[in-house]
């Protein structure tokens, strides 16, 4: 009883400081040591991975980037991830963003995948950067109609219409995949909502998102989204997928999301464990034992 | 001084001395590294049937300079100058040179010293150094909060709102009202003045704008000293539009096409890849559809205020509650899971980028 009498007095900065320690103590280790915990996939991250896996080669895939750095902790492993797998298979990529940032955010990612490890994938034939549109839905409505006036120039400033990969693309449907990774408004509901619905069947699409949206998703898949990766935990699952398909030894830019599995599994300990003590405390105290 | 500015003292005091400590050891801490990097493009006249700008940069060699697969019109096109593939291209109009700074990572630096400690192609930068550190710095700052209420995360926060308004400010004016408004109404002077990438807008959308452009004066009546009820036909203007917009997507996404994924048969028999039946999958499928409609029963019935929830409508609504509940905790888990990504993106940053503490992409070592 003494014990929760303390625990039941005590001051939350304490929480915080053993918050801080669960998620710290466990980056220290894997950056010190370089070791992951293993993965196992689950049906809605594999599905993301055989949606990309069973187009043929060199098929056009559109890759919506609807995030900002503020979520980038969180989703970018996910993208890097998407991008990877679609240019070890040959997809030609076509990058597109409704976030301000997301266009910088895709040519990050482009640098980061492309450039670095596939350099023979030549800008405007294999991927092509469109950046950001303002506009959020309005931008979609008008792509289901005419993709080029959606997206008239790519992001060196060369006309939509001049890029050799997009010739033949009128209408966003045209693209037989959609990757959608988003923190929010406008994102995977709104690319639902206006585009793959819309579309009858022609798109198939992929997402990612944070967190918070992830129970919101989930309804969707599978019969609107082909494939979901809900969080960081998605993004480790797929993460590890492709990095077994691909082979080797993967770089360690390719573990960031599997990096960030140990704090979780002990920040939610600890969490679970606050819940449980927060319980008998309040159970105790409603019985008097505490007075 | 009272007990709370003698914790400061100490933490402060403390970090300080580490952080010396952690810059005296070792390979130091927090500094970013640029490479100087040459680029010079030279404009060629593309010939005949290789006129079309993505037929002619096609022959570029892996890495020459994607940069440089530019083209400004049907017959020209900018090419690394010193591109040895395209010698039988009519050469050079003109060349055009700049200087580019691209952040190399520190081992790349630590290489280019033991080899030649005078060489001037990597080197130390102040500014995005200095941008590192006040990163590292405002995210000190935020953090503080957590222990009380102090000056460091008022400053940071005000940082915050501030550069977030005048960057949503910049975004909003060349963004949309720059290109799409009056890149619209008067494309040449755009053009010519501000955005030469500009592609002509039709007359369709022009006429579009001009209504635009009204609507957005009435908006702005709102500041006027008489007359701010004119501001209301825009804002009834957007609320219509946008009603009329997501009903139709919110009854085919979500209503309809959610109704039609709920309706599955009960009982889901799963083939095998060896053919027949795969009795363990097919189960927890069957389960798993079982779920999903006793979850949409009960929780519409829980929603179903004009009966009283008592007996099997009471019974069946607590159902609905337990779904519920569960549905609250899955999303508070899933709202953990997203906070702790994001502190320990926030931790990586400072052990990493910044105290030099751990190197898991190998930048350094």
């Amino acid at each position: 009883m003494n014990l929760l009498k303390v625990l039941d007095a005590i001051d939350r900065r304490w929480v915080f400081l053993w918050m801080g320690l669960a998620v710290a103590v466990p980056i220290l280790w894997i950056g010190l040591t370089g070791r992951t915990f293993p993965e196992t996939p689950t049906p809605a991250a594999r599905a993301v991975y055989e949606a990309i896996d069973s187009l043929p080669t060199g098929s056009l895939v559109l890759f919506a980037f609807d995030y900002d750095p503020a979520s980038s902790g969180e989703l970018q492993p996910m993208s890097t991830s998407l991008l990877r797998q679609c240019a070890a298979k040959g997809h030609r990529i076509v990058c597109i963003a409704l976030w301000p940032l997301g266009g910088n955010l895709a040519q990050e990612t482009i640098t980061n995948v492309i450039r670095e490890d596939y350099p023979n994938m030549r800008e405007g034939v294999d991927f092509v950067n469109l950046g950001y549109q303002a506009g959020n839905e309005g931008v979609m409505k008008v792509a289901l109609t005419d993709f080029i006036k959606a997206f008239p120039v790519d992001s060196r400033g060369q006309a939509a219409s001049k890029i050799e990969m997009l010739r033949g693309v009128k209408r966003v449907s045209d693209f037989p995949l959609l990757i959608n990774v988003s923190a929010g408004y406008p994102g995977n509901k709104e690319w639902i909502q206006y585009v793959i619905t819309s579309s009858e069947g022609k798109m198939k699409m992929v997402a990612g998102c944070t967190g918070v949206q992830a129970p919101q998703m989930y309804p969707y898949y599978p019969a609107q989204l082909a494939g979901l990766l809900g969080a960081i935990k998605g993004a480790a699952e797929y993460e590890s997928l492709v990095n077994q398909s691909i082979g080797g030894i993967a770089p360690p830019k390719y573990l960031e999301a599997q990096r960030r599995m140990a704090p979780q599994l002990f920040g939610h300990l600890l969490m679970v464990l606050l819940i449980i003590v927060g319980n008998i405390i309040f159970f105790a105290n409603k019985r008097g034992d505490l007075r | 001084m009272n007990r709370q500015r003698i914790t400061w003292l100490v933490i402060g005091l403390i970090f300080v001395a580490m952080l010396v400590a952690r810059a005296t050891t070792g390979q130091g801490i927090g500094r970013v590294y640029v490479k100087r990097e040459q680029i010079a493009l030279a404009q060629v006249a593309l010939a005949g049937a290789a006129a079309t700008s993505a037929q002619a940069v096609q022959p570029l060699p892996v890495g020459a300079g994607v940069k440089s697969e530019i083209s400004n019109s049907a017959n020209n096109a900018f090419i690394p100058a010193d591109n040895q593939a395209w010698e039988s291209v009519p050469l050079a109009k003109a060349t055009r040179a700049w200087v580019e700074w691209n952040q190399v990572p520190p081992k790349e630096y630590f290489v280019a010293q033991a080899t030649d400690p005078t060489q001037t192609q990597i080197v130390l930068s102040w500014p995005r150094t200095i941008g590192l550190w006040l990163a590292a710095f405002f995210t000190l700052a935020i953090f503080s909060f957590l222990y009380a209420d102090n000056i460091f995360y008022k400053f940071a926060e005000a940082t915050v709102i501030g550069v977030s308004a005048g960057y949503w400010m910049v975004i909003g004016f060349w963004d949309t009202l720059i290109p799409k408004l009056f890149g619209a109404l008067t494309p040449e002077y755009v053009m010519q003045l501000v955005q030469p990438t500009l592609q002509p807008t039709p007359m369709s959308q022009k006429i579009s704008m001009w209504f635009a452009l009204i609507l957005g004066v009435m908006m702005l009546w709102r500041l006027a000293p008489r007359g701010g009820w004119i501001a209301a036909w825009p804002l009834a203007f957007i609320v219509g539009v946008t009603a009329g917009l997501k009903i139709v997507s919110h009854v085919e996404s979500d209503l309809m096409a959610q109704t039609v994924a709920s309706m599955k048969p009960v009982v889901q028999l799963v083939p095998a890849v060896a053919g027949g039946t795969d009795w363990y999958a097919s189960i927890w499928a069957t389960l798993a559809n079982a779920l999903v409609l006793v979850g949409v029963i009960c929780t519409l019935v829980y929603f179903l205020f004009s009966v009283q929830h008592k007996g099997v409508v009471g019974a069946t609504a607590r159902v609905g509650v337990w779904y519920l509940m569960i549905t609250f905790g899955a999303a508070f888990g899933f709202t953990v899971m997203g906070r702790i990504a994001l502190l320990a993106a926030r931790f990586e940053f400072l052990f990493d980028d910044w105290l030099w503490l751990i190197d898991p992409n190998h930048l350094r070592s």
